[in-house]
């Protein structure tokens, strides 16, 4: 299951954009989206998901429970 | 509370204890007029400043007091991310109406920013500075910030930079700080005890992580004041912003005054806290309130000594482009920056800033001669007056059409400016409506006298039955020699017993006299 960022919460403020670990995150019109096909939930990189970590909103990046888990590599 | 004297927890911290530089080295811009009275940066009293800190602050807004009449500033809002999580902000607010840090109407990239700089640059001629205040931190956008920092250099090499941040990431950054030449760093250093720290900052994120309570006040602190004395070494100037928050840290600044005066700090500017429920912060949400413009005027006056207060704040927006107190960004939107033709006149820019340089230097003249008159009289009145400006040093703003009045306070050591009131617009269409103006006698209650350009006669009798002297007759005159001129006449109406002073109390309800 990897991150989404719920658009009507996001200020746009750009914080989370440079720490992703996997480029996963860009601009659209303004505000930022998650590409779930990059994201590993910061698995292999941090303890704590950046994006949660950074954004200055609470409960705006969270866990997207209508795709799969991601799964490590090997 | 639990101030710790001598520097608190950040002077423990081994990097920042080893190099503390002894207190008053850094004597700031204490300029030397009559009494020591004069605030910062006074043009006459370049004094005890070396040359080449009055080279710095002499057209800068922010850092000198008396360049703040002549001079523009603008922020470029580049910077929207934050690292930290303070109280008083609230990162979904933003509105254009409302004239406050960390407000913006739309961000912008660095090349846009460097276009605006060339538009503001070419119809302001008074702009000097060029700062990078947010909305979010500026060394929390490292590369979009000194991008900016070196696209507006290549295009307009005479605008001074400054940036201003929360502090956290600052020790990082000092080498491209350097760099690109940024000699103004305005640091918002609210406390050294992380007990009060835990108060206002609810999370920082540092090293991949957020921590919170007193350790993320603890890391905070520290590499603060690490970072003021790496900038300080370096040559930087550094202001130091402290929010006063009634109950939360407002004893306790004055121990961080003591600790950022002896890191080397340049000047220390403590501003009111801003709140209102209506924000949506954390403070302006649990019903915290802002001090009193006597309550900031009493905190500022216990911690000026060998480091200058700065009383001329207006907490102006991270997009904020004109005179301090004024707000002229919405003349330059990116859609209207699009259709100007652009060109940086440096000439004609020199010209005009010579001219400005001119009636200073006039100003400081005219001052000076009035001083010596003064230097005569024997009294200990000490009073306040209020002044209607729209800046040039001059008494020329009609009482209806000020938004805010600047406030000096007269003594026979002459005169020292404390602050300012701001007021909501009294004349409306031009009709002056009764009920608007019982809020700004209350703003200026305390003031003997308001210095204006023109007054209705309405608010006039008004103001006259307040107590408040109103004072048309020097419309158009430099503000300080018509201050002491009208102080010397006051004092010989008192020793003729044409008039009996009387010390004019500030008004005790907070919601009539809040600066903010």
């Amino acid at each position: 299951m990897p991150f989404k960022i719920i658009a009507s919460q996001c200020t746009g403020c750009s914080a989370c954009e440079p720490i992703c670990p996997n480029v996963a995150i860009v601009e659209k019109g303004g505000i930022f989206a998650i590409d779930p096909k990059k994201c590993t939930e910061c698995i292999g990189y941090f303890d704590d998901p950046q994006c949660v970590e950074v954004c200055p909103v609470d409960d705006t990046c969270v866990i997207d429970v209508s795709l799969p888990r991601y799964k490590a590599p090997g | 509370m639990k101030a710790v004297a001598g520097g608190g927890n950040g002077a423990n911290h081994p990097a920042t204890s080893s190099k503390m530089l002894p207190t008053g080295e850094h004597k700031g811009c204490r300029a030397s007029a009559v009494g020591g009275k004069a605030s910062c940066g006074s043009y006459a009293g370049q004094g005890d400043l070396p040359s080449e800190v009055w080279e710095k602050v002499k057209n800068h807004p922010c850092y000198s007091e008396d360049a703040h009449h002549h001079y523009a500033r603008m922020h470029v809002a580049v910077a929207p991310a934050c690292n930290i999580q303070c109280n008083y902000c609230n990162r979904k607010y933003d509105c254009a109406n409302e004239s406050r840090p960390g407000v913006v109407s739309e961000k912008i990239s660095p090349e846009q920013a460097a276009r605006k700089v060339l538009a503001v640059a070419e119809n302001i001629p008074q702009l000097t500075v060029v700062g990078i205040a947010g909305p979010g931190d500026a060394l929390a956008n490292p590369v979009k910030s000194f991008r900016t920092f070196d696209l507006i250099a290549r295009t307009a090499p005479d605008i001074k930079l400054c940036l201003s941040t929360n502090g956290l990431a600052l020790t990082d950054h000092i080498d491209a700080i350097v760099r690109c030449k940024v000699d103004h760093v305005t640091i918002t250093i609210n406390m050294i005890d992380p007990e009060i720290g835990a108060k206002i900052y609810p999370w920082i994120f540092f090293n991949h992580r957020r921590y919170t309570g007193t350790e993320a006040s603890r890391i905070l602190a520290d590499r603060q004041l690490e970072g003021l004395e790496m900038l300080a070494e370096r040559g930087v100037l550094c202001k130091v912003n402290s929010v006063m928050i009634p109950g939360v840290n407002d004893e306790h600044l004055v121990e961080v005054n003591k600790a950022v005066k002896s890191r080397g700090a340049f000047l220390h500017n403590i501003m009111p806290l801003i709140s209102a429920p209506e924000h949506g912060t954390v403070f302006g949400l649990n019903g915290q309130r802002g001090p009193t413009a006597q309550e900031l005027k009493a905190l500022q006056d216990a911690c000026e000594g060998e480091i200058n207060m700065m009383r001329h704040c207006r907490q102006c927006r991270a997009d904020a482009v004109g005179l301090l107190g004024q707000d002229r960004s919405s003349e330059f939107t990116a859609e209207r920056l699009m259709t100007m033709e652009l060109k940086y006149d440096l000439e004609t820019r020199k010209a005009y800033q010579a001219n400005v340089e001119h009636q200073r230097a006039a100003k400081a003249a005219a001052k000076q001669e009035e001083l010596m008159e003064l230097a005569g009289e024997m009294s200990d009145i000490t009073l306040l007056v209020a002044v209607a400006t729209k800046g040039s040093g001059l008494i020329n703003q009609h009482f209806g059409h000020a938004n805010e009045f600047q406030v000096y306070e007269l003594s026979t050591s002459g005169t020292k400016f404390v602050g300012h009131r701001r007021v909501d617009l009294y004349c409306q269409a031009g009709y002056g409506e009764q009920d608007r103006l019982a809020p700004i006698i209350a703003a200026i209650g305390d003031c003997h006298a308001v210095f204006v350009a023109k007054i209705g006669g309405c608010p006039k009798n008004s103001l006259i039955n307040a107590g408040i002297e109103p004072v048309d007759q020097y419309a158009h005159e430099f503000i300080e020699t018509s201050m002491i001129a009208w102080f010397k006449a006051y004092l010989r109406r008192v020793q003729s017993g044409e008039i009996q002073h009387v010390t004019r109390m500030a008004m005790r309800d907070p919601a009539m006299t809040s600066v903010a």
